[in-house]
């Protein structure tokens, strides 16, 4: 079974000066929930945002080719290749409490790309969003849809989103840190949730955190990042069983375990770091030949 | 990065020595007047009315941007008319900064009811219209340079004041504020050596802008003929007498209006200057 | 409710705002020097002729009496008498209100659309050639007030090259048939397009002047916090979603853009009421601002003071009008 999504040797770079993903590949199946890790800074997020075609303006793709569905995004017409993520992808975004217009009440939020994008009725699109929201065990749905944002809790809003994002049933989702704004209480409900959702509707999922016991989770893959290099790429069970590179190893020393939350935590040693730097150096010495 | 930062400050370079030349180039001509007019600005001559500017035929030497209909030079009479513009320029610049800037500060700073007071005459003051006040100024205190002086302080200093106030209130939240206070200084002091320090570069910029909105108010009050008595030559009593022989003799327009122009240019394009220079808080 | 609490607050303060103004004209106006019933007088009238009129124009009373006069008087409509033309105040104000009204709603029109368009436009172009071009104009026309702009368009489009009338609100030979003295709206109204294009001939350069300013002052506030909304998370989110840049700037940011801008092209809109003043006597346009002039000129004390609580009254209305509009507008203040 081919990949619905293959990224091949991705390399982006801040203004052709600083490299920001080194040669990156991955492959999401359908269905596939892969996890995407590393430390702040370690490109995961600009991965998603390449996909999504939401790279910040600074940020350019120096090379490689992104398949969504067998389609070479970068040889697509802009437009072409913006209403094919939209109508194939979507995001769940990190920050419920500004990933929502302000001025724009919730119903239309979601529907709208049903509607602009992909061409529903309204009315279909309206009862679609009904259902959906009703799906992520929204109360009184109507009520919420001619709400505004600002009159929701942060929840509420991330469940929204989580609905926005399935409705136009994508192949699939970006869920870029989805839990890291919200209250510890709330995360879990959310995770459980997308969970859920992406079971029941078969999406392919690339779950971006820094936090392994959320990977732990959710996901089957796994693929972690140092400073925009693909260090690993592997299963859960293997990962959380031996760690393939001294990094993740490290990594997960670094994070606490669900079966013991108290336990005592080790930095990841300096050595390492040296270790996981010295191995960029030399991935741009050889690229740079 | 760095070459488009280089080039923003480039520009901003450029802004400041143009403008600063021409201010600069016109402060010469007013002090040297007397030197460097050609004629003498007040002398009619009816047999040497309308001339055109030189490059034009029928123009005179001695009247290199040609004369008005009473035979006077224009340049003569713009040169002295930059001496008018320019001491009410500063002096009134400087009055209006200083009792709008005091003004402001008390406000911002002890809050209370010196602040209602202030902040509700700044009230009132926005509610004229002020070219029309400034009018009304003047037909009471009469015409005449302290006049025009005057009026432009009781109409301009709320410029100040509310922008000094507003200043000095996100000051005075500050940590530092409140260190200060803790080592010992007195209110008085504290504003005086902590708040006025922090909000000076914002005075200063105000203070250059204020200065071109000076010579834009003589400007119109002489244009409607209430500055400075009618035989002194005024670029705003120009514009006035080229704007009614506007199609016999544009000379008599143009010239004094591309002064004026230039004038209140520089003076606010130094002050944008100054603001991207030194003052992260206006930016 | 908290709503009708500022709103209560606000007519307060307009109240004593207006309060304000009526006492400092009152009081600067009664020093004027130069006596306003020697210039009524023909020639050879005697001492108590003088007296005569001062008692009729209430001028023999002390200020503070003659205030509270003619407060009592506005409380009911009555503004006085004009010294020089002797009709009623309110009557001469009235009859001069539209031509400035209309003046400065054209000014507002013409800076809204422009200013607009120049933000959206620099929005869309963000980073370019375009930009920095918009940029430089608007520092210029920020740089320089109305009155010199008045001057430069006469030059450029009354003299240099003759496409608008620069002088007075409407030819003279043209006969108006309107019952009212909104002119350019009557005009539409009767479809005598005729007239309406002639004075828009005549409006267009004054309302022009007036709005350069304004316009500028739009397009970089507007276009400023338009650039700050497109860096935010459901500007990004739309992206996602398959829109371009057209939509996402329009119907995404826009919105959220336009209520920072309100509020301060709001105060910008009085200044330029203010600035009718000067606009109107360079243009010769028969407005309140030409009137008012001519009244200072003419020691014409009730009518000054009519005028100045008149613009008072505008520009206080002004800015409840924006604070409401922005109150509409802003979700969060429309609901709970």
């Amino acid at each position: 079974m081919s990949a619905f999504l293959t990224i091949e040797g991705l390399n982006v770079s801040l203004s052709g000066v600083l490299p920001i993903l080194r040669s990156v590949d991955l492959a999401v199946h359908a269905g596939e929930v892969r996890g995407l890790v590393g430390e702040s800074g370690a490109g995961k997020s600009m991965i998603g945002k390449a996909i999504l075609g939401t790279l910040p303006r600074a940020l350019r793709i120096e090379s490689g080719r992104i398949l969504l569905d067998g389609e070479d995004l970068q040889r697509m017409r802009p437009r072409d290749r913006r209403r094919l993520i939209g109508a194939k992808a979507a995001l769940i975004p990190q920050d419920p409490l500004t990933a929502l217009n302000p001025a724009r009440r919730i119903g239309p939020q979601i529907t709208d790309r049903l509607v602009d994008i992909l061409g529903w009725r309204r009315r279909a699109a309206l009862s679609r969003a009904l259902e959906l929201l009703d799906e992520v065990r929204i109360t009184d749905p109507e009520r919420v849809m001619r709400a505004y944002p600002h009159e929701l809790s942060g929840g509420m809003r991330q469940r929204i989103l989580i609905a926005s994002a399935f409705a136009a049933e994508p192949r699939l989702i970006v869920a870029d840190e989805p839990t890291t704004a919200l209250d510890v209480t709330v995360q879990k409900q959310i995770l459980r949730l997308i969970r859920d959702m992406q079971a029941r509707h078969g999406t392919a999922l690339l779950f971006v955190t820094h936090d392994l016991g959320v990977v732990s989770k959710i996901c089957q893959t796994l693929t972690v990042l140092y400073g925009g290099l693909v260090l690993e790429d592997t299963t859960i069970e293997e990962f959380f069983a031996a760690p393939g590179h001294p990094y993740s190893a490290a990594l997960l020393g670094a994070t606490p375990k669900y079966t013991d939350p108290h336990g005592s935590l080790t930095p990841v040693p300096q050595s390492v770091i040296d270790a996981a730097n010295a191995q960029l150096d030399a991935f741009d010495r050889a690229r740079r030949q | 990065m760095a070459d488009a930062r280089t080039f923003v400050s480039r520009r901003a370079g450029l802004r400041l020595w143009l403008s600063g030349g021409w201010l600069v180039l016109l402060t010469l001509a007013a002090v040297l007047a007397p030197f460097v007019s050609p004629q003498d600005p007040l002398a009619q001559d009816l047999f040497a009315a309308r001339l055109p500017p030189f490059w034009q035929a029928g123009a005179e030497a001695g009247f290199p941007l040609g004369s008005d209909s009473l035979g006077r030079d224009v340049l003569s009479r713009i040169i002295y008319g930059a001496r008018v513009a320019l001491i009410v320029a500063v002096i009134a610049g400087t009055l209006t900064c200083l009792i709008g800037a005091t003004l402001g500060l008390v406000a911002g700073y002890f809050g209370g009811w010196p602040d209602l007071v202030i902040s509700r005459l700044v009230d009132i003051w926005m509610a004229f219209p002020p070219v029309l006040f400034a009018i009304l100024l003047i037909a009471v205190l009469g015409t005449g340079l302290s006049s025009i002086i005057i009026a432009i302080v009781v109409i301009d200093w709320t410029r100040f004041a509310r922008v000094v106030r507003a200043e000095a209130m996100r000051q005075a939240a500050m940590d530092y504020v409140a260190s200060a206070q803790v080592a010992g200084r007195s209110r008085a002091g504290t504003m005086l050596r902590e708040i006025l320090p922090n909000v000076l570069p914002t005075i200063l910029v105000l203070l250059t802008l204020e200065m071109g909105i000076a010579v834009i108010v003589e400007a119109i009050l002489s244009f409607v003929n209430l500055s400075i008595s009618t035989d002194q030559p005024t670029w705003g009593g120009m514009i006035a007498e080229g704007r009614l022989s506007i199609y016999q003799a544009w000379w008599v327009l143009v010239f004094p209006l591309v002064a004026l122009f230039l004038t209140v240019l520089s003076f606010s394009q130094l002050g944008e200057g100054l603001k991207d220079r030194f003052d992260p808080v206006l930016r | 409710m908290p709503i009708l609490k500022r709103l209560l607050l606000r007519l307060v303060t307009t109240f004593v705002t207006l309060f304000g103004v009526a006492v400092i004209v009152f009081v600067v106006i009664r020093v004027v020097p130069g006596n306003p019933i020697a210039m009524m007088l023909p020639p050879g009238a005697g001492e108590d002729d003088i007296l005569r009129l001062k008692a009729l124009y209430g001028l023999d009373k002390s200020i503070p009496e003659q205030f509270l006069i003619w407060l009592g008087g506005v409380l009911q409509g009555d503004f006085g008498t004009s010294i020089t033309t002797r009709q009623p105040v309110l009557e001469l104000v009235l009859s001069r209100l539209p031509a400035t009204l209309e003046l400065s709603v054209m000014a507002l029109i013409i800076a809204v659309v422009a200013g607009g368009i120049l933000a959206l436009t620099g929005t869309r172009l963000r980073g370019g050639r375009v930009e920095a071009g918009i940029d430089v104009a608007n520092g210029m026309a920020l740089s320089v007030p109305d009155f010199l702009w008045g001057l430069v368009l006469i030059l450029l489009f009354g003299v240099l090259w003759p496409v608008f009338q620069i002088s007075g609100r409407v030819s003279p030979n043209i006969d108006l048939p309107f019952s009212t003295r909104f002119y350019l709206f009557e005009s539409v109204l009767r479809l005598r397009f005729d007239i309406w294009a002639d004075l828009v001939s005549h409006m267009f350069m004054p309302a022009l002047a007036l709005a350069i300013p304004l316009a500028a002052i739009i397009a970089q506030l507007l276009k400023q916090s338009l650039k700050e909304t497109m860096h935010l998370d459901y500007v990004t989110l739309a992206r996602t979603k398959g829109y371009g840049e057209n939509h996402v700037i329009i119907r995404e940011a826009l919105p959220n853009a336009i209520l920072p801008t309100l509020t301060l092209v709001g105060v910008q809109f009085t200044f330029l009421i203010g600035g009718t003043v000067i606009i109107e006597r360079l243009f010769s346009y028969e407005g309140l601002g030409n009137m008012a002039i001519n009244a200072v000129i003419n020691r014409d004390l009730p009518l000054i003071q009519g005028i100045v609580i008149l613009f008072a009254l505008i520009f206080t209305m002004v800015n409840l009008l924006v604070d409401l509009t922005y109150a509409a507008l802003n979700p969060r203040l429309r609901r709970g």
